[in-house]
């Protein structure tokens, strides 16, 4: 998978907030075998009381950086998170959000577009966090994102894909471009489901961290990715509406009572 | 001077940003703003601090 001109090798991405310990973190990342994580950026106490070494262990894990601007809710706060994002981080990938809603999560179109167009000026590779709305998703495109992110449901809901006939249209409009399913995912079989439906990766970060066990939850996603991946290449039948018998109905023996007449 | 540091009322005696940030104990992966605006860590120098200014010290996080 080719985001921004980097090949990406997992089409798993993982966020790292919400984990019992930081040890439990870098065993799930290890586990999912994801080649991006998220983070991002809090205000900081006067000698380094917050961060805790947390940085240095994330860069240990060799995954590349997302930086993320969640919780902003106009573009200017966006914009300048991201700016403080690049030199932080050392990086110009940056998962844009734009927050419309307090209760929803849900993106704000409208300044989401207006921060991808400074963003993407100014040289960032931007991720943004959208609906699966075309035409805000052709906007974003025209801002010059190459890549787009839809969500499955409001972030941490865990509801997997809500709006399955307008993701399918979306991956159906845009099929050139990389489509990564950005929260809302709660199971494995839900990342199963965007993968067979043809979405390029999965971005998730609650269902592992929250799981009982988040480092076998971690396996347990990095697997269903890969089987969703290798049965959309395979090509799915497609459904039917009534039972097709599988096994072949020539050569059945006649079993019945009777016999020659 | 009194400055508005994360959102908390501060008194700083340097200049400028990059001398507030040391008398006030910062190091490490720091990127900072100024009134809603970012300042490169190279341009905190020359960047001076005034009375109500608001400052944001940010530094990385886990996110999702």
């Amino acid at each position: 998978m080719r985001l921004y001109d980097v090949d990406v090798l997992s089409r798993l991405m993982l966020g790292t907030a919400q984990y019992p310990s930081p040890l439990v973190l870098t065993d799930a990342i290890a586990a999912s075998g994801c080649g991006v994580i998220t983070v991002s950026l809090r205000r900081e106490t006067a000698n380094g009381g917050s961060t805790n070494g947390f940085w240095p262990l994330l860069q240990a894990t060799g995954a590349r950086i997302l930086p993320n601007t969640a919780g902003c809710h106009s573009a200017r706060e966006a914009i300048t998170t991201a700016q403080m994002a690049r030199e932080v981080f050392g990086t110009n990938w940056i998962k844009l959000e734009v927050i419309g809603n307090a209760d929803t999560l849900q993106p704000d179109p409208f300044a989401l577009i207006e921060a991808a167009q400074v963003l993407c000026a100014d040289g960032f590779a931007v991720f943004p966090y959208t609906t699966e709305d075309l035409i805000v998703a052709e906007r974003l495109l025209d801002a010059g994102c190459r890549v787009l992110m839809p969500w499955g449901a409001p972030i941490g809901s865990g509801r997997g894909l809500r709006h399955v006939d307008a993701l399918t249209a979306m991956r159906g409009h845009f099929p050139g471009v990389p489509l990564i399913i950005d929260a809302g995912i709660g199971a494995p079989s839900q990342a199963a489901q965007a993968m067979e439906m043809g979405f390029d990766a999965v971005l998730l970060n609650t269902a592992v961290a929250r799981a009982g066990d988040p480092v076998a939850m971690a396996r347990a996603f990095g697997q269903a990715v890969a089987a969703g991946r290798t049965a959309f290449k395979a090509g799915l039948m497609p459904p039917r509406d009534m039972a097709v018998p599988s096994t072949p109905v020539l050569g059945m023996a006649d079993l019945g009572l009777g016999g020659l007449a | 001077m009194r400055i508005d540091l994360n959102g908390i009322a501060t008194e700083v005696s340097a200049a400028n940003l990059a001398d507030a940030l040391a008398d006030l104990g910062y190091r490490g992966a720091l990127a900072t703003a100024l009134n809603g605006s970012f300042v490169p860590a190279a341009a905190r120098t020359c960047t001076p601090l005034h009375d109500g200014d608001r400052v944001e010290v940010l530094a990385p996080m886990q996110g999702g």
